[in-house]
């Protein structure tokens, strides 16, 4: 009842989604699997509305239609529960049920709040969930607020005339066992009422609930599977199964590392709710890579050990040194660098030039008594624009109208230029088309060479793997796998999804 | 062609453009306006505030915003005055020590504002106003509502005599700007002003001691709080609680006006300059051209507006609070 024909939909640079067929009947569940980045969350974005597809068609029940924002999908009965909760906190749960919809308690103007608190009950009442619905929603639990969700999105059928297509995004990843069998248990019973697309990390989960598996690899459908004849390995093998070129990832210009004097190291280190138990070695020329899915405590890591959050428990030292004191300033001052994956939040002033990035972390060495050496500044800059070969007019061009990847050289370029030789990279080559991407890798394998120890988050399997000298598998903050030696034998794609999830 | 007519260039240009227009419309309809005599008296009206401007400038790079000039400027001035008269009544004597005494005033009161707005997590707006207040309040105190004269001549001489018919003053606030200029172009502090109003988050994840440069801007404000208070009690002889009244007004809107940004990371003293020049050229316009005081406060509301209105890019701001 619920089809996609072909649909096609192109960012700059990146192919998103190419000929995408997808179809649910009335109440189903399907499932949608796949990698970081194979274009499960653009299609979701096509399906409520959020995108609108270059080529293709979207049909429900034959009739072509096209949604320019998500409130006309959900005029036609598409509604999206959000993996990061959507619910306003502060609110009532009653109102956060209706936000936006409020118009039909109105009476001469003013909100006839016992019918609304009427009509929440009976909201709540399809998800089973016994609540005050004047409940404030921040004292909810996780796993109530999700039911609300639900709820919030259920009151499509009251809406709307014919059938729901709910899309539930990685709706169990912050519940517990019990929760998300009463989930199950809940979308199981709503089947009368609505299809579903249910996306998520957890194999086992998918194939418990779901009728028909959808794979997606680099942006297509590349099998669809029924229930009774799937297959967990099958299936992943699916989701990763392609060549890699080693000259993409510049392998043949890896080299070994002196196992020597580790730069930092991490011994039984915990940030609670978010890691438990890290250990690892980190040594000059070595690129090791935190390999997860999102939320596996990658980014907490990297975070902690450049002072943005405390280790609860464990040691944490540098150069043999064990780190007292934590905050970005101490861990600047120890040599390390850390560049985010929000480049355009956290990477670069847009509105400072060039060399005034490329200084920031580093003002000390180009000042006397907080007097600037702007000549010695530019020196530098121009220096390392030649360098990387950075695309600029000039050391004065506001730094926010460079491209992604020059941004990203300025940003390395500023840790390299200041001594940094810990380098924390969090997707390095994320939104870079493949020449910028390339360059990345050419700096990192120089880095590599200038004694320079990196520790990695890759934005794809293939790069953690391409790049990496050490590989360590995390899941739910635990590290689950090491893989070493990589310069003899490299892990399969399989062998580190298998650990993932 | 027509490359240099950008946006950008346009936003950057256009406060200055806005002066000249206005310089020529008030001489064309009063001649009188147009006469050095008449620019000497727009210039000693506006170097205090072109100070107490300054000082609000460096915090609005930084995204935040001071509000405590008035109350600091009627301290700095009124405990300037007694220490003056208590040390010896003339610059001659051990009464200029009063000077310096003023501006470790201004930055001990802009350090504490600076310090509760870091330490207890204050909005900057919130936390000055207070300090404002009880500024002006500790003002009062001190003088009881009394006007305290400053008479010494020498000290006076800062608008009695004048060079190339413009009083001395002026040149002092023209060797702050200086100052000031040198300070946010030339300093590790200023570039931090601007790395803070540019992006916070980056400036931490790049080591910045991100409450300390804070709470320095403050104490860097106060300083140039105390500068306009000494330069506001040399005009005209007076130290008092009102000495500080209607330097917010004037300092928030010469800023806005002159092209800096809100939100921070944009604009610098030199857009203050030409933004207290607008403010007071109006003023003065107004008085010269024969219009009544309320209609001016209207006018420069007006001119905050468009100054804002034209200087947001609302493609990039979801929401304003």
């Amino acid at each position: 009842m619920y089809a996609l024909r072909k649909i096609d939909k192109v960012f700059p640079g990146v192919k998103a989604l190419s000929a995408v067929d997808l179809d649910i009947g009335r109440g189903e569940i399907i499932g949608l699997v796949g990698e970081n980045g194979a274009g499960k969350s653009t299609l979701m974005k096509v399906i409520y509305g959020a995108y609108q597809p270059d080529s293709g068609s979207i049909e429900i029940d034959g009739q072509t239609v096209r949604f320019s924002n998500p409130r006309q999908a959900m005029h036609h009965g598409i509604g999206m529960v959000f993996q990061e909760q959507s619910l306003i906190t502060n609110l009532t749960v009653m109102e956060n049920i209706f936000l936006g919809y409020e118009q039909q308690f109105v009476r001469y103007g003013i909100i006839d709040w016992k019918a609304m608190a009427e009509a929440a009950k009976a909201q709540l009442a399809k998800v089973k969930l016994a609540i005050d619905p004047s409940a404030i929603t921040s004292s909810l639990s996780f796993a109530q607020r999700q039911l609300v969700e639900l709820a919030k999105v259920l009151t499509l059928e009251e809406r709307v005339d014919g059938d729901l297509v709910i899309l539930l995004d990685e709706p169990t990843s912050v519940l517990a066992r019990e929760e998300v069998e009463l989930l199950f248990s809940i979308v199981r019973d709503l089947r009368n009422r609505a299809s579903f697309i249910f996306v998520s990390h957890r194999m086992e989960e998918v194939l418990e609930i779901s009728d028909r598996i959808y794979v997606m690899k680099d942006g297509e459908v590349v099998d669809v599977v029924s229930r009774d004849v799937a297959d967990i390995d099958a299936i992943q093998h699916k989701m990763v199964g392609r060549e890699i070129d080693k000259e993409y990832y510049r392998e043949q210009l890896q080299k070994a590392y002196s196992d020597q004097a580790p730069l930092l190291s991490l011994e039984d280190v915990s940030v609670s709710g978010r890691f438990s138990n890290v250990s690892f070695d980190l040594h000059a020329g070595e690129v090791l890579c935190l390999v997860g899915t999102e939320g596996s405590g990658r980014e907490a890591i990297l975070r902690t050990i450049f002072g943005m959050e405390h280790p609860t428990s464990g040691q944490l030292s540098v150069r043999g040194k064990p780190v007292a004191r934590f905050s970005p300033q101490a861990a600047v001052a120890a040599g390390i660098g850390y560049t985010p994956r929000e480049r355009k939040v956290e990477g670069i002033v847009a509105g400072m030039n060039v060399f005034e990035n490329m200084t920031l972390s580093q003002l000390g060495n180009y000042s006397r008594a907080g007097v600037l050496n702007v000549s010695g500044e530019r020196a530098t800059a121009r220096q390392w624009i030649e360098r990387l070969a950075i695309k600029t007019p000039s050391e004065h061009k506001d730094c926010g109208g460079l491209s992604g990847g020059n941004q990203q050289k300025v940003v390395l370029a500023k840790w390299r230029s200041g001594g940094s030789d810990i380098l924390l990279l969090d997707h390095p080559t994320r939104g870079l088309d493949i020449g910028a991407k390339e360059d990345v890798y050419d700096m990192i394998r120089e880095m590599s060479d200038a004694g320079v120890g990196i520790i990695l988050v890759a934005d794809t399997l293939e790069e953690a793997i391409g790049l990496a000298h050490t590989i360590i598998v995390l899941k739910d903050g635990v590290a689950q796998q090491r893989f070493d030696g990589f310069l003899t034998q490299k892990p399969s794609l399989y062998d580190l999804l298998h650990h993932m999830i | 062609m027509n490359n240099w007519l950008t946006r950008d260039n346009l936003i950057r240009w256009a406060p200055l453009l806005v002066l000249l227009a206005l310089i020529c419309l008030f001489a064309l309809i009063e001649p009188r306006f147009f006469s050095v005599r008449n620019a000497a008296r727009i210039a000693i009206a506006s170097t205090p505030a072109l100070m107490v401007a300054i000082g609000v400038t460096f915090i609005i790079i930084m995204g935040s915003i001071d509000l405590s000039m008035e109350g600091t400027v009627s301290v700095c001035a009124v405990i300037f005055a007694f220490a003056f008269i208590a040390l010896g009544g003339t610059l001659a004597s051990f009464a200029w020590l009063a000077l310096p005494l003023a501006l470790l005033v201004g930055a001990a009161v802009g350090l504490l504002n600076g310090l509760i707005h870091v330490r207890f997590k204050i909005p900057s707006f919130m936390c000055s106003l207070a300090i404002g207040f009880v500024g002006t309040g500790f003002a009062l105190l001190l003088t009881g509502g009394d006007r305290v004269r400053v008479e010494d001549e020498l000290f006076r001489s800062l608008l009695t005599i004048r060079f190339l018919n413009f009083p001395i003053m002026v040149y002092v606030a023209l060797a702050c700007l200086v100052l000031a200029w040198f300070i946010q172009s030339h300093t590790k502090l200023g570039r931090n002003f601007y790395a803070i109003g540019g992006g916070e988050e980056l400036a931490t994840s790049s080591g910045l001691n991100v409450g300390r440069v804070r709470a320095l801007a403050f104490m860097l404000a106060g300083m140039f709080y105390a500068i306009g208070a000494l330069l506001a009690v040399g005009r005209i002889g007076i130290a008092e609680t009102a000495t500080g009244n209607n330097f917010m007004f004037v300092s928030i809107t010469a800023v806005v006006v002159g092209g800096t940004a809100l939100w921070g990371g944009i604009g610098g003293v030199w857009n203050t300059l030409v933004g207290v020049l607008i403010v007071n050229v109006i003023n003065n316009g107004m008085v010269v051209i024969g219009l009544p005081n309320f209609v001016q406060d209207a006018v420069l509301g007006i001119l905050v507006i468009t100054a804002v209105v034209l200087s947001t890019n609302r493609k990039t701001v979801a929401f304003v609070k």
